[in-house]
């Protein structure tokens, strides 16, 4: 073994439904820290699984998940990771900032601290001035940044992301991703990313995940060398296209001609 | 991008917009009051002259003009006494401490029987049909078992009318707050769940929160339901100092003067309204919740 230890480490793990469903097959896969790792794959292939497998929000049926040297359950109840939903899941009966004070108190901050850390998240994602908001007032977009300073607000070491730009159009998503590297950078967490495009995939992370479906397990793993930091030219260059084509003959590959696409990744 | 200043302008814009409708609403309560006194008047003119005796016959028993039901506000009931209105207002007083109580106490009852109801299915399973049934007893047979029984325990006449006015007003309360606690967005219980939040932090920090506009819904229906509890639960007590006295009272003397009668009926509902606004600026001072046509 190299390097420091892993902050995800999963060992043959499978999830099977009750109703008889296999979501996930033999999964194995160590991300380390600093890692932006995303998981692609097409619909059923059970990444949204394997993130809430991995924030213990599902059980594995077989195999071992480690978080941070413990169990993912032991993880959870330490609150070592901030999660990120595809919709912002904010509450419409708090303010912005209270929003992002919300896991902050349930952690029993006192007030003073709250208050500081919630201005400092404000300010990391660009919504000065936004903090007595109703999150109502905000656009998709800004939403999904204060659903981001949320999940970051009490410095978990581990960023669970599922799908958060997919409901947002091609020029806000972009932004956001340019946002969301400059945080990581910042934050210096790691990140597990689940997305269903492959240039998003390609520029944010370090590495790859390609997912294949029914059942879901990962087809391959693809290194993303591009240099950092990435900027808006990252998505022009050469290296860049070539990712992206190895990533798409990577689903391809494994993917059958004309497959149904099933909605069975949720639950 | 949108800034801080910008989302504010919006929000104003809806609100002034939202200004503009309070005035034609405002405008809108003379023509509707004018309206409904226009049609009993018509109806009863087109009665009295045609002599048309369906579905009843109409006559100043029956269908009194609008202007003595309102003139009968200022005279007496008994030479020399105060007029109407005095004792009207005294015992419009008198139910509405009565229905308060009861609104109170049913508000609390029905709240926290929803909460144990969420908590648990099989309390729900067991417990739920118990409390559907309660509400289809009529309020006239259990009346005067809890004034004689509870005023064998020297509890007041009007806290035992307090009681049945709850025996009301808890149930709608229950239901929909039972509705609004289960009513979750899965996302928002995941994210509880990411927090590894116990039962305790979920009901407070989102079920109760999420549930409110449910509970003032149930509150609203309550509102008025806790003036009916308190005027009907008057009766069986014997009680003469509220509305529901008043009436009984006024039943009597319906052929001589039926204005009475018409008149107390006219506080009871402006009692029923007032319940009724005060849950509504409750409501929206407690909920300040997206605008509906905000983009």
């Amino acid at each position: 073994m190299t390097g420091p230890a892993p902050v995800v480490s999963l060992k043959g793990v499978s999830k099977r439904f009750t109703r008889g469903l296999t979501a996930l097959v033999d999964i194995d896969l160590d991300v380390r820290p600093g890692e932006f790792v995303s998981l692609i794959g097409p619909s059923g292939c059970g990444k949204s699984t394997l993130l809430r497998v991995i924030g213990d929000l599902t059980d594995a049926t077989e195999g071992t998940v480690v978080v941070n040297g413990k169990s993912a359950h032991q993880a959870r109840l330490d609150h070592d990771y901030g999660i990120v939903f595809q919709d912002a899941v904010l509450y419409d009966w708090r303010t912005v900032g209270r929003n992002v004070s919300l896991p902050l108190e349930m952690l029993g901050w006192d007030r003073s601290r709250r208050k500081e850390r919630v201005k400092d998240m404000l300010e990391l994602v660009e919504l000065e001035g936004f903090e007595s908001h109703r999150p109502w007032q905000l656009s998709g977009g800004m939403q999904q940044r204060v659903s981001i300073a949320r999940a970051l607000s009490f410095n978990p070491s581990l960023l669970l992301m599922d799908e958060p730009f997919g409901a947002l159009d091609e020029m806000t998503r972009e932004r956001l991703n340019g946002q969301l590297l400059e945080i990581w950078e910042q934050s210096k967490s790691t990140v597990v990313f689940v997305t269903h495009s492959i240039p998003e995939a390609v520029y944010l992370s370090t590495r790859v995940v390609v997912m294949s479906p029914r059942p879901g397990r990962i087809a391959e793993l693809v290194d993303i060398d591009l240099p950092q930091p990435r900027t808006f030219q990252t998505r022009e260059e050469p290296r860049f296209f070539e990712l992206v084509t190895q990533v798409r003959e990577a689903l391809a590959g494994r993917t059958g001609a004309g497959a149904p696409v099933a909605p069975e990744e949720r639950f | 991008m949108v800034s801080a200043a910008e989302a504010t302008t919006r929000l104003e814009r809806v609100r002034s917009v939202r200004a503009d409708e309070r005035v034609m609403r405002l405008l809108l309560v003379p023509v509707v009051i004018a309206a409904l006194w226009g049609g009993w008047e018509l109806y009863k003119w087109t009665w009295e002259t045609t002599g048309w005796t369906w579905p009843f016959t109409v006559d100043d028993t029956t269908m009194p003009h609008i202007h003595d039901i309102f003139a009968a506000f200022g005279r007496p009931v008994q030479t020399g006494g105060p007029p109407l209105i005095v004792s009207l207002l005294k015992a419009a007083w008198f139910t509405a401490k009565e229905a308060l109580a009861g609104f109170a106490l049913g508000a609390v009852v029905g709240f926290f029987l929803a909460v144990g109801l969420a908590h648990s299915r099989l309390l729900e399973r067991g417990l739920l049909p118990y409390v559907v049934a309660s509400q289809t007893v009529p309020i006239l047979a259990i009346a005067p078992m809890v004034v004689v029984g509870l005023g064998s325990k020297g509890v007041q006449g009007w806290q035992s009318v307090a009681v049945i006015a709850a025996y009301l007003t808890f149930f709608p309360v229950a239901v929909n707050e039972l509705r609004g606690l289960k009513a979750v967005d899965p996302r928002s219980l995941e994210l509880m769940r990411s927090y590894a939040a116990g039962r305790n932090a979920i009901l407070w920090r989102l079920r109760v929160p999420a549930s409110l506009p449910y509970l003032f819904t149930a509150l609203k229906i309550s509102a008025t339901a806790s003036v009916i509890g308190a005027i009907i639960g008057e009766t069986p007590a014997s009680i003469q100092d509220g509305l529901g006295g008043a009436i009984v009272n006024f039943n009597q003397y319906y052929s001589l003067e039926p204005t009475f009668l018409w008149a107390t009926n006219v506080i009871c509902a402006c009692l029923g309204v007032a319940f009724f606004l005060a849950v509504s600026v409750t409501e929206r001072i407690v909920l300040r919740r997206a605008p509906e046509n905000v983009a």
